[in-house]
């Protein structure tokens, strides 16, 4: 089997599709959480700078999630094809959110109506809280086991995927996600708002440590297969290890108001939690929950060598391309927002 | 009704939706790029005027064409999982290209292109802009690709029995360069391009003849227009070359877009018609051997016709796709005979004169629209019953585990959010064209980026 730096393609492929769904949980992750708080907002002041915090950038964020979906669709086209018909239903969900959430951003200042613009904020913040829900939920699912039978065909009830590990993995995401929304914004606004913010962020942090340690209880007492890993080989524990620092540096940095520093800490935080997951399932994707023999891994998931390697040379060509021109959106708009007449 | 339709309606239905936007915003991109490329070389502050504008226009357009389209993107998992196991090898790699080298062109720029008019100097603007707009040029390549080596698949081979049937790469350029790939990415680029500028022209068309924003509303006129009869030409080549491409690779697609039944008959080409599928008959207007002629260069050379296939192996739907394919033709001819009258008038300096005249261009707007849609009708029902020509039959590609209720739970709630949708993209459409280009961009006596003051002042102007 082909290798580069001894590393095969499949888990090489493994690794890309987990770097683009680290990378969307972090972008998205702080404009999906910016939603979710939009409605503590209360003046129209406030909302609308709020909203134009995340105004430039959401759109590119989102492009994260189309570029995921067609990573794991390219790589792994069994996986992607048992999980979505699998969790049809959350992932219908998902996606009707993630259009209202697009277009109540598009719209709600297009027109100067209270009861207009009140129903795109209703409609804004319900979607960004439902959208970071479900990918919990499916993330719980995942990460607890899914009912593959031969095949790869999942056997389950489609109601099967809200159970009480998926939906406490779902709040942990959104507290998770307004944490890092919090965040952001405290970069983004002063004033009055930013006073509001920053109290917020507060209150987030500590709605985050305690969902956290909750889901991470119920998981070592009722899910442990997920932990043999560790056990196995204790020298990963570094990487739980650096996802609780990085945890804990988080309140450090946003009581002495270092919020760029503290923003990165948390997104640090959210790549250490995914890679405790790769860890923790590799070279499972999902665990069948029937017999371990029917689950999906990266070498039976996976599209052929060739395929692989034609992928692998485009990401070598695009990735480089694709973070310059996200650094220079990001430089163009740095800073405190700035309202002007091309503003949502 | 059974998964298998509801799955193709919700498929036919939300990619038919989604592809309102896309021509759109590729057709108004390339406007865009040239009226600013027009303002940095001449520096006439009306070329910017319009690039505002449009760029406005374009943002809604945008906005529903990525959020739509996200949808199609998983819509391959969630109903046709079997499918995506079978082409996820070839599919997948033009779907990653199609991520990495456009999506992310495109929206990378796009929050300079809507945001950055005051922040970033004109010529980094402009650049950003042509990003925007090659990135859109380019997602439609890969999707044509993908959608293209479905209808002609080439570079592949099989592997693995019954359902764990796979298709898998053998050679990229090949998958790529399938032989329907060229022909299909230029017609439907030009196809784009034509709806972009039609959707120009039929605006300032209007203004002329309300009498608003006159002189702006010339230059950006005869801008589209140059467009729309450029392309509106090559259209009539590209299509042809389509046609003589599907008459070598689908032969029984190209017999249902005629109505053909036997080789034995003379092969005619229909201007209209109505298809009579019980008595093999069509009823219309034609040219005598027109079709061998258009194919072989002759009239006389036999074609075969639907019963020259296997019963199960052609589609059903011959009057529809007949009456499709017709009319994309039609419009078609519409278009190069009216934008070369359009740029004819022009020459004699009497194109603004007639009122008759600019409203044709104001109701035009419709039928690149229709045009595009009905293209892609005909070769998505001319494919079946086949999924992947040849090789994975419709039915056969569905998700086995996704119930009926499943999906007309999701084909209903599809519905309804498209019909907001659509309502909304009208009315908004509709407010921005009537404030016109001055709306809010007489930006010059305006204190700019002074962060509240500014805010404050969008404020009164409710923008
Ligand atoms: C002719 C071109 C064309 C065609 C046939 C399609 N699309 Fe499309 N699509 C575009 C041209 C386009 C575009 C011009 O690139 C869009 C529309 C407007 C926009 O914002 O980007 C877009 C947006 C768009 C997005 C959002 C991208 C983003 O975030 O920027 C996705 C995921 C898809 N499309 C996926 C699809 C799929 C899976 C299709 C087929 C089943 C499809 N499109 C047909
Ligand atoms: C935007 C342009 C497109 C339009 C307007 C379009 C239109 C349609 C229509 C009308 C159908 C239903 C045909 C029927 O059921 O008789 C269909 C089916 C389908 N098309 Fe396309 N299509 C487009 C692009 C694509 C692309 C780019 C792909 C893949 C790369 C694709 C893949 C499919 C699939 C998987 C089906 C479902 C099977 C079926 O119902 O036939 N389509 N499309
Ligand atoms: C002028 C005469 C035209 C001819 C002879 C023509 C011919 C064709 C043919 C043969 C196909 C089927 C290709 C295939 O199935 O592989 C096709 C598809 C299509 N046509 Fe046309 N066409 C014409 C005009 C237009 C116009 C004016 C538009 C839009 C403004 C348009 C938009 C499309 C689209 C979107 C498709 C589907 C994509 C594709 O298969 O290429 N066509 N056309």
């Amino acid at each position: 089997m082909a290798t580069i730096l001894g590393i095969d393609y499949p888990t090489l492929w493994f690794l890309v599709v987990g770097a683009l769904f680290s990378g969307y949980a972090i972008l998205d992750g702080f404009d999906l959480g910016a939603g979710a708080w939009h409605l503590f907002f209360r003046e129209e002041k406030s909302r609308r700078i709020a909203l134009n915090a995340v105004g430039p950038v959401w759109d590119g964020n989102e492009v994260w999630l189309v570029i995921g979906g067609g990573a794991l669709f390219a790589g792994f086209p069994v996986l992607y094809a048992s999980i979505f018909s699998a969790m049809y239903i959350p992932f219908m969900l998902f996606l009707f959110a993630l259009i209202f959430r697009a277009v109540s951003i598009e719209f709600r200042s297009k027109e100067p109506m209270k009861w207009w613009r009140n129903t795109w904020d209703v409609s804004y913040s319900v979607s960004s809280i439902l959208m970071a829900l479900l990918l919990g939920v499916v993330m719980g699912n995942i990460l607890q086991g899914v009912a593959i039978g031969p095949d790869y065909e999942f056997q389950g009830h489609w109601l099967e995927f809200i159970n009480p590990y998926s939906v406490m993995v779902g709040i942990t995401t959104l507290a998770l996600f307004m944490m890092h929304g919090a965040i952001y914004l405290a970069m983004k606004t002063e004033g009055k708002l930013f006073v509001k913010v920053h109290r917020l962020l507060n209150q987030s942090i500590i709605f985050f440590i305690v969902s956290y340690s909750l889901v991470t209880l119920y998981t070592l007492i009722y899910i442990p297969h997920l932990s043999d890993d560790l056990y196995e080989n204790a020298a990963l524990f570094v990487v739980p290890l650096l996802a609780f620092l990085s945890i804990a540096n988080v309140p450090r940095l946003v009581s002495r108001e270092k919020y760029v520093q503290a923003f990165i800490f948390s997104a640090l935080t959210m790549s250490f939690l995914l890679i405790l997951v790769a860890i923790e399932l590799y070279p499972a994707m999902v665990v069948s929950t029937i017999d371990p023999a029917y689950s999906i891994t990266v070498y039976n998931a996976a599209s052929s060598e060739k395929s692989l390697g034609i992928m692998l040379i485009m990401t070598a060509i695009g990735a480089p391309l694709v973070i310059g021109y996200t650094v220079f959106v990001y430089k163009t708009f740095w800073g405190k927002v700035k309202m002007d007449e091309n503003s949502y | 009704m059974d998964v298998e339709i509801l799955s193709r309606i919700q498929f036919a239905f939300t990619i038919s939706f989604h592809y309102i936007y896309p021509p759109l915003s590729i057709g108004l991109g390339l406007i865009m790029v040239l009226m600013e490329g027009a303002y940095l070389r001449t520096r006439n502050k009306m070329y910017e005027t319009l690039a505002r504008f449009w760029t406005k226009i374009f943002a809604i357009t945008f906005g529903l064409g990525v959020a739509t389209g996200i949808v199609m993107e998983f819509e391959f998992g969630t109903n046709w999982a079997a499918y995506s196991r079978f082409v996820g090898d070839i599919f997948g790699s033009a779907l990653a290209a199609e991520g990495i080298f456009a999506f992310a062109l495109e929206s990378g720029f796009l929050g300079v292109l809507l945001f950055g008019w005051n922040r970033v100097k004109p010529i980094v603007h402009f650049i950003s802009t042509l990003g925007v707009w090659l990135g859109s040029m380019f997602s439609a390549v890969w999707i044509v690709v993908a959608n293209s080596w479905m209808q002609t698949p080439t570079g592949y081979h099989l592997v693995g029995e019954g359902s764990n049937m796979r298709a898998e790469i053998t050679d990229f350029w090949a998958m790529v360069f399938n032989p329907s790939s060229v022909d299909r990415i230029l017609h439907v680029w030009i196809g784009a391009l034509i709806a972009g500028a039609f959707l120009v022209m039929s605006v300032h068309a209007w203004y002329l003849l309300k009498g608003r924003f006159v002189e702006l509303s010339r230059k950006a006129f005869v801008i589209a227009l140059s467009v729309a009869a450029l392309f509106s030409v090559l259209q009539l080549v590209t299509g042809h070359s389509s046609a003589s491409g599907v008459a070598k690779n689908q032969p029984a697609k190209l017999a249902a877009f005629e109505g053909h039944f036997n080789q034995s008959d003379q092969a005619h080409l229909y201007l209209l018609g109505w298809v009579d599928k019980e008595n093999q008959k069509v009823y219309g207007p034609y040219i005598p051997g027109g079709l061998s002629l258009l194919i072989h260069g002759d009239f006389d050379t036999p074609v075969p016709g639907l019963n020259d296939f296997p019963k199960d192996e052609v589609p059903t739907q011959v009057n529809a796709i007949f009456q499709f394919y017709h009319l994309m033709v039609a419009f078609g001819l519409y278009f190069i005979g009216l934008t070369l009258f359009g740029l004819f008038m022009w020459w004699r300096g009497k194109l603004f004169s007639y009122p008759w005249l600019l409203w044709v261009f104001v109701f035009s707007v419709i039928l690149p629209q229709l045009a595009n849609q009905f293209g892609w009708f005909a070769a998505e029902m001319g494919r079946q019953p086949w999924l992947v020509y040849g090789l994975l039959r419709t039915s056969d590609g569905l998700s086995a585990v996704v119930t009926a209720n499943q999906v007309l739970f999701s084909l209903i709630m599809f519905t309804l959010i498209y019909a907001l949708l659509f309502v909304l993209f009208l009315y908004l459409l509709d407010k921005k064209i009537r404030k016109g280009p001055y709306d809010d961009s007489d930006t010059e006596g305006r204190p700019l980026q002074q962060g509240m003051a500014g805010l404050l002042h969008t404020e009164h102007e409710q923008q």
